[in-house]
């Protein structure tokens, strides 16, 4: 097996701009290290041919002297993103056989740089979930197992084949997209680095939406350089996303200074969880250490309503997703179920969306639905959003005060065997309660791999940082990196 | 708020998913611990606060009011179940 699926994307930009590799080279490794890594399910259509002409073409610019960062990196795709003429399901059976017309503006601009399109990974239905454990293709897994343990382990979710894949160096990075924790989980379930920017500063054009209000595609990668690479390559505005921000997109890599002197770092009470495993504590706690050895100032905060993230979160999500997921009627593209005689339009939509849509989409379309339905409206939507203001009012109280970012676990737990929460759906959802608030106040957050429990898997923590300024998050979280030294992969066993 | 069985029906009509009489009372069972997480909203005194509308303090941009694109009809019905003569072809919707 070559070694090269194992560069990082900074390494490969040098290599291929000195022309010690191709960008073929890179390719043909990845794609082997891919049809190698069945047994993962992290990659749901394979793209070969596209990968080798595009990697043709990359290497073709390169030689021109024309080569941005990303140009000639092979990259995964998360299934959520429509790629044109390529499967584009949102692992879902409801976009059986939709092959889009068009590119998503965020896989656009990866293509338009040159990034190499292996193919599209694996994810929970419409990104409703954190386990990838409701992808009409099957479970996505894990590549990391504990000591002396063959149990298959969840890679997280919603962005689980995307996790998968970089952790197992099946792709150089992967982009992801974040609800309520769907980069920064599996992430930290995998050892790699994920960041979802500021609301506003990936265009959503061409994603399949799931709650607009929270939805913000990111880069997930095996370090913070490359997050920074990835990341700045997926960003900037877009006239066809009308909550896109017309910002300049800073050079976040010429930002990694890795010196955060002087910077102050918010440690939020509310985020002592009870029951809260001592592993994650003692994590917490070392990485405060750190950040502090590095010479940042470490503040207690407070964020008096973190309790109620994720019942807002509950409400907002699934309503959105009935507004957004109305579109999946039979008619314009996708499934259509068999009819039987004398079924109206009615009987359509209905058999359609039943059959279409796995068991959790229906349920928080049917809760988004309840929620909005006459009567409730106010108790439940416009009680949430209210509530949502409160949530975004804390940060910007501790922000204000002047903390630059807030270092909090990434996760309550590490990685946990598939189907071992499938039945429950509110333990599922209590594994975004470190990561919601920041997707309800539209802020950049960022996971990074910490260390290890007791059986040897990786733990995360997690950044945020104040609106626009990815950057100095970056830099927060590349000394955060750098004084952590986690460097452990996970043995080869698929 | 206890969800029954007729209340789960009336919420899969709503939503346009069909559920079978046989699987109401699991489904208002997760719509009733589903809910029963989200009380906790109940307890903050939220009167004075507005709802949120926009999480970026932005005005939406508004564009000329210009035809930007279009004469796309093949792409456009290049994924339908059922296309005919240019047109989405549905079941019979008036009797």
């Amino acid at each position: 097996m070559s070694e090269l699926p194992k560069l990082t994307i900074a390494e490969a930009r040098d290599a291929l701009r000195k022309g010690e590799v191709t960008s073929v080279e890179l390719t043909e490794a990845c794609i082997a290290a891919i049809d190698g890594a069945d047994a993962l399910g992290a990659v749901v259509h394979k793209t070969p041919e596209i990968a080798l002409d595009r990697s043709r073409a990359a290497d073709a610019r390169i030689k021109a002297g024309d080569a941005p960062a990303m140009c000639g990196i092979p990259v995964g795709i998360k299934d959520l993103f429509c790629t044109e003429g390529v499967a584009s399901q949102a692992g879902s059976r409801i976009l059986e056989g939709f092959r889009p017309e068009y590119e998503s503006t965020v896989s656009g601009k990866l293509r338009d740089a040159g990034a190499v399109m292996l193919g599209k990974l694996n994810m929970d239905e419409f990104a409703m979930g954190s386990s990838n454990e409701t992808s009409v293709y099957g479970n996505a897994v894990n590549p990391w197992r504990a000591e002396g343990s063959d149990t298959a382990l969840t890679p997280g979710g919603s962005s689980g084949g995307s996790a998968s894949a970089v952790a197992a160096d099946l792709c150089l990075g992967a982009t992801g997209t974040d609800t309520g924790g769907s980069i920064r989980q599996p992430a930290a379930f995998t050892g790699t680095v994920g960041l979802k920017p500021t609301y506003g500063r990936c265009s959503r054009w061409g994603i399949v939406a799931f709650a607009s209000s929270l939805d913000q595609a990111g880069p997930m990668t095996k370090t913070v350089r490359d997050a920074a690479i990835m990341g700045a390559a997926m960003m900037g505005h877009d006239a066809k996303d009308s909550t896109s921000a017309d910002l300049p997109v800073p050079d976040f890599e010429a930002m990694l200074t890795g010196d955060i002197r002087g910077k102050i770092i918010g440690i939020p009470r509310e985020y002592r969880m009870d029951g809260m495993p001592e592993e994650i504590e003692t994590l917490w706690a070392r990485g405060r250490d750190m950040l502090a050895d590095a010479g940042a100032e470490i503040r207690d905060i407070t964020l008096p309503h973190t309790k109620y993230a994720l019942p807002t979160y509950y409400v907002i999500a699934p309503a959105e997703a009935s507004s957004n997921l109305a579109r999946y009627d039979g008619v314009r593209f996708g499934y259509r179920a068999k009819l039987a005689q004398g079924d109206g339009i009615t009987e359509m939509y209905e058999k359609t969306r039943a059959e279409g849509f796995g068991a959790e989409v229906r349920r928080r379309v049917m809760v988004g639905t309840y929620v909005l339905s006459a009567g409730y409206y106010d108790a439940y939507y416009n009680r949430a959003r209210k509530v949502r203001t409160l949530i975004k009012r804390d940060f910007e109280t501790v922000f204000d005060a002047g903390v630059d970012a807030i270092l909090t676990p990434a996760t309550p737990s590490a990685a946990f065997a598939l189907g071992q929460k499938f039945d429950d759906p509110v333990q599922m959802y209590l594994n975004d309660v470190f990561t919601v608030t920041v997707n309800l106040a539209g802020l950049p957050g960022l996971s990074v791999p910490a260390g290890t429990d007791a059986q040897g898997l990786p733990l995360g923590l997690q950044l945020i940082g104040r609106p626009w300024e990815e950057g100095a998050l970056l830099n927060v979280g590349a000394a955060l990196e750098r004084a952590a030294g986690f460097v452990a992969k996970p043995a080869k066993w698929w | 708020m206890s969800i029954d069985r007729a209340t789960a029906a009336k919420v899969a009509k709503l939503a346009r998913i069909k559920v079978e009489e046989a699987d109401l009372p699991a489904l208002a069972d997760d719509f009733n611990a589903i809910l029963g997480f989200i009380e906790q909203l109940q307890e903050l005194d939220v009167d004075a606060v507005e709802p949120m509308t926009s999480v970026t303090p932005m005005r939406l941009t508004r564009r000329e009011d210009v035809v930007t694109d279009g004469n796309q009809q093949a792409k456009v019905l290049s994924n339908a179940p059922d296309a005919r003569e240019g047109f989405f072809a549905v079941p019979k919707v008036v009797e």
